[in-house]
């Protein structure tokens, strides 16, 4: 701030003026603060009212020893649950098989919906809508029909996967996918990777559209062969991209329950978290134990999104600076 | 040049059939299930020897067993599934109305929250409102469902609107109203036009969301009064004791899928792009 | 480097559309040859063609002597700058300038790469720039990144996609010269496309014109110029464009809307039979009458005719003239007009008058024009009439050899340089 510049105003002048705007400016402020509120507010009081409050609730009863079956018993008890939870090897268990889906399936899934979202960006338009139109077919499929449908293609009764595959080594007519680990989590695997997959293609689909044709062709005359395009431009361009959709999926894979529910119930050692906290909370009415592993759920996810974020942080933040 | 072309016909041709089987062979499966007669549910074929209805007749006919499992449940999915759009979707829409237009503190705030909602294990809210719903009387009803299948659709449904009305030139309303028209005329003339797309397929991707759910529908009710249809298909019994009910199952499955495949067949274009930009403007 | 030639490209898309029709050139090793016209002429195609981004239909295309038509982009050894530059974003300026370099795997040294690239960022003025992402950088040090990848390459030739239709004007000027003193310096074979006529015009050793995916002619910027072969050339080349009337044949005279032009011997051979042509008249070679008789311009018309608007630029003064065409004209010259990217508006004269002219809007002037200069163009075909292959090719001689001479004294110019440092 000098004056040398003359102005044609005095300074006092111009420090009123630009009080009076500054007043303007925070009253229209102030009033498109409220519209918004007023208009994002119900919407942001449901979605806490229908997450918040239940988490809160969960997390209160998760304290007290407390089942339906007996709610005179009801005892305030610290943390005792978590002790009987995480002590458990029911827990460690389906813990370990719900990392084992999350970890194969989104693996899986990323190579598989790469190579579908690239079939769909480079196909030509008169069969793009026919693609698309297919791909979305197992995202819009509710996940327990398919359950069922891949359930009961494998079932030893039902199913015609044991006939046509019986030259394979190790398939019979008489083996019982669902009877032991392997088998089963194969095919729960197998079906929740048919059903999500779309998902995460259609999400890697937008991130190479965002990479411009510009670039490649950039890379094909500075020489670069097809898997050097894609490893050296491509796949960096569209990184922010892939890093959501893992995440997504990773979160959702974690939650599984309705293929596993269908298919096993949790016989054969196949457990997944969602199951255990549904079976102790509504199938054994053990409010609060079911409650401390809904919390322990709870605070799984927050973690795995925590060292996702800490992971990729740097990542999304340069891509976002670049673009 | 001619072979090449002949060669990259064939690779597509190829890659297409590839797709198909892919995206489909589930599907046909079920379907040629739900034909076959209970007799022959066990012979191994993928195929039907012969196609019958007998299945259908089960869930739909009026001597159906399994036809109280399913007609109450169906009208349960449908109704529930459309009252939590529609709310989820007028709720979104005025909330991605002011994200998309309105500068104003919390912003960021409210679309932090809708992805951390989006995130939300659904079993962790399920015991709580299991033990309050039953204190409350919401336990095994519409509304009961309806409550929290918007942390489902509302979540998606703001990202997904948000995205779409970032795109909107908010300019045209200003045109409209130094060509003559009233505040009124312009949002109706101007910008209900580009937003109503964007409104509609939100609302489809909401409606699959709400269609697909499992753990609430069968955490939270226990009778047809308010039963979906995919927990209900949980709970379908065979026509008598000793039989499975995988016929019945399988045509209920064929029947609640015939819509989903309507729907992407006629919306393809705008699915993908409401999924596709919700994700990545975010 | 090397030389790069045409025989009878053509470009015919699945649908039918034939964006190409038969282009044959040669680029001389060293040359720097521009592809210039309206949009749609298919400048960028061909351009595409020659870098192997899309399959020629049919044709041959050799680069130094060997015919590549079927070989992939990255074999063809040439460096192609697009228009929106295409870095990449992901990279600093550094790697983008390695990345052709780092492709080839192993056959660089880490050392090696590093002197190229600065070797590259030197001839740019990029050193400062060389740790930042391309987000971070203006226009022109974009752009000019874009040409540092081509330069490591040491391609064979290199192709320029309209590279600086993206930049304001200022800048446009500035980045121009550099690319001229860039290709000098360095000596290699150019494609460069455009559309824009002044480029076209300071850049090119040759200008390539195409019309709907068929070459025009291919000449030195003067030479085209002054010795168009038709009237799409002569309308297309020169800023304001050429003026275009209709000329009736009335015994000794060719009777203008403006004024009478004696016939000369020459002219009237070259009429032949014909009753009626186009006039072409640059407007630079009107004058102010009264001032064209202080200067005692000979061989010339004076008229007299009401001014509509004029327009002081200071270097000159631009006055509009209307005038009614004769309806047997009308549809050829609405069609140039058409093809030439034009708003098919009012007929009317440009003529470029002297800064000091006094001429003001609503004036009857009286002005003047060198009859000398006129071209005259056969209705039907639109060929130049008057063109004079000759004199072309003796224009387009003294450009090659003052081409050469040039190159000759950057080269010396460059070795005195390293001569100095060393």
């Amino acid at each position: 701030m000098t004056t040398q510049a003359a102005p044609p105003a005095t300074p006092e002048a111009r420090d009123v003026k630009a009080r009076r705007i500054k007043a303007l400016q925070s009253d229209r402020a102030r009033a498109e603060n409220r519209l918004g509120w007023y208009l994002a507010g119900p919407a942001f009081v449901v979605m806490l009212a229908v997450t918040l409050y239940p988490i809160l609730q969960a997390t209160y009863d998760s304290l007290f020893r407390y089942r339906l079956t007996a709610p005179d018993d009801k005892a305030f008890i610290g943390l005792a649950n978590y002790g009987v939870v995480l002590t458990d090897a029911v827990w460690w268990q389906a813990f370990g098989v719900t990392v084992l889906i999350t970890v194969i399936t989104v693996a899986v899934e990323l190579v598989l919906g790469f190579a579908l979202a690239l079939v769909m960006h480079r196909a030509i338009k008169s069969l793009r809508g026919l693609l698309r139109t297919a791909i979305l077919v197992p995202y819009g499929i509710i996940t327990v029909v398919s359950a069922f449908a891949w359930f009961y293609a494998f079932d030893i009764n039902s199913g015609y996967v044991n006939t046509w595959f019986d030259w394979v080594p190790g398939i019979s007519e008489d083996l019982n996918w669902f009877a032991q680990f392997g088998t089963a989590i194969f095919v729960i695997i197998a079906s929740e990777i048919w059903k999500t997959t779309p998902f995460i293609s259609l999400l890697l689909l937008a991130g190479l559209a965002q990479v411009p044709s510009e670039l490649d062709e950039a890379a094909e005359v500075d020489g670069a062969t097809w898997a050097q395009r894609l490893k050296r431009v491509t796949l960096p361009n569209m990184k922010a991209a892939i890093m959501v959709a893992v995440l997504f999926r990773a979160l959702d894979a974690f939650r599984i329950f309705d293929n596993v529910f269908i298919m096993t119930n949790g016989s054969a050692g196949t457990t997944v978290l969602s199951l255990l906290a549904y079976r102790t909370s509504i199938g054994r009415l053990e409010i609060g134990l079911g409650s401390a592993i809904s919390v322990l759920l709870f605070l799984a996810v927050i973690g795995i999104c925590i060292g996702a974020i800490k992971l990729f942080k740097v990542d999304l933040a340069g891509a976002r600076g670049e673009s | 040049m001619s072979t090449m072309s002949t060669r990259l016909k064939v690779g597509w041709a190829v890659i297409t059939v590839l797709v198909l089987l892919y995206a489909l062979f589930p599907v046909a499966s079920i379907v040629a299930t739900s034909f076959k007669l209970p007799s022959e549910l066990n012979t191994g074929t993928f195929l039907p020897s012969q196609w019958t209805w007998t299945n259908y007749n089960e869930i739909l006919g009026p001597e159906g067993s399994a036809r109280d499992l399913f007609l109450p449940s169906l009208r349960n999915s449908i109704g529930i599934s459309l009252i939590a759009t529609g709310i989820a979707v007028v709720l979104a829409t005025l909330a991605a109305y002011a994200i998309a237009r309105l500068d104003f503190r919390g912003k960021r705030l409210i679309l932090t929250t809708a992805l951390g909602v989006s995130i939300f294990p659904v079993i962790s809210i399920v015991t709580p409102l299991f033990n309050l719903w039953r204190n409350i009387g919401l336990y095994d009803t519409w509304l009961g469902l309806i409550i929290p299948y918007l942390s489902l659709t509302l979540p998606i449904s703001i990202w997904t609107l948000a995205a779409f009305f970032r795109q909107i030139p908010w300019e045209l309303e200003q045109a409209a109203q130094v060509d003559g028209a009233t505040s009124w005329q312009a949002f109706r003339k101007a910008i209900v036009p580009l937003a109503a797309p964007g409104v509609f397929t939100t609302a489809l991707i909401a409606f699959f969301i709400a269609w697909n759910d499992f753990v609430y529908g069968i955490s939270l009710t226990s009778t047809s009064r308010a039963r979906p249809v995919p927990a209900a298909l949980a709970f379908f019994t065979g026509a008598s004791q000793f039989e499975e009910p995988t016929g019945a199952i399988s045509a209920a499955a064929v029947i609640v899928t015939i819509p989903v495949v309507i729907l992407v067949m006629l919306f393809q274009r705008q699915i993908v792009a409401g999924l596709t930009q919700g994700a990545v403007k975010g | 480097m090397a030389a790069i030639t045409l025989t009878d490209i053509q470009k015919r898309y699945p649908d039918g559309f034939h964006a190409v029709k038969g282009v044959s050139l040669d680029i001389a090793d060293g040359e720097f040859v521009i592809l210039v016209g309206p949009s749609g002429c298919g400048k960028s195609t061909l351009l595409r063609m020659i870098v192997g981004l899309e399959d020629i239909s049919e044709g041959e295309l050799t680069i130094g002597g060997e015919r590549v038509n079927e070989r992939a982009p990255r074999d063809r050894h040439l460096a192609m700058v697009f228009q929106n530059y295409a870095l990449y974003p992901h990279l600093t300026v550094f790697e983008n300038i390695a990345f052709p370099l780092r492709l080839t795997k192993g056959q660089f040294t880490e050392e090696q790469i590093r002197e190229k690239v600065s070797f590259a960022a030197k001839t740019l003025e990029l050193q400062d720039h060389l740790d930042r992402k391309p987000a971070n950088l203006s226009g022109g040090q974009r752009q000019r990144v874009a040409m540092g990848r081509a330069i490591v390459r040491e391609a064979q030739a290199f192709l320029f996609d309209e590279p600086l239709s993206n930049l304001d004007a200022k800048l446009r000027g500035q980045m121009r010269t550099e690319i001229a003193r860039m290709q000098r310096r360095l000596g290699t074979t150019t494609v460069y496309v455009t559309h824009d006529q002044t480029e076209a015009m300071t850049l090119g050793d040759r200008v390539a014109v195409l019309r709907k995916g068929e070459l025009q002619q291919v000449a030195s910027p003067r030479a085209l110029y002054e010795h168009p072969v038709n009237l799409f050339v002569a309308g297309f080349i020169g800023s304001p464009p050429m003026n275009f009337l209709p000329g009736e044949v009335s015994g000794d005279v060719l009777r203008l809307p403006i004024a009478d032009v004696p016939i000369s011997a020459a002219l009237r051979q070259r009429l032949g039979d014909r009753r009626l042509v186009i006039v072409g008249i640059r407007p630079e070679h009107f004058e102010d009458g009264a001032v064209a008789s202080r200067q005692n311009r000979e061989g010339g018309v004076t008229f007299h005719a009401d001014v509509d608007v004029t327009e002081w630029l200071g270097s000159d003064l631009f006055a509009y003239i209307p005038f009614e065409t004769n309806p047997q004209v009308a549809g050829k010259l609405e069609e140039l007009d058409r093809d030439l990217d034009g708003e098919g508006l009012r007929t009317q004269l440009v003529v470029a008058l002297a800064s000091d002219s006094r001429v003001r809007d609503g004036d009857d002037a009286e002005l003047w024009f060198d009859a000398g200069k006129i071209l005259v163009f056969d209705p039907e075909t639109g060929d130049n009439l008057t063109f004079d292959a000759d004199q072309a090719r003796t224009l387009d001689e003294q450009n090659e050899q003052d081409r050469k001479a040039s190159l000759e004294r950057a080269h010396a110019r460059e070795q005195k340089q390293q001569a100095r440092t060393a």
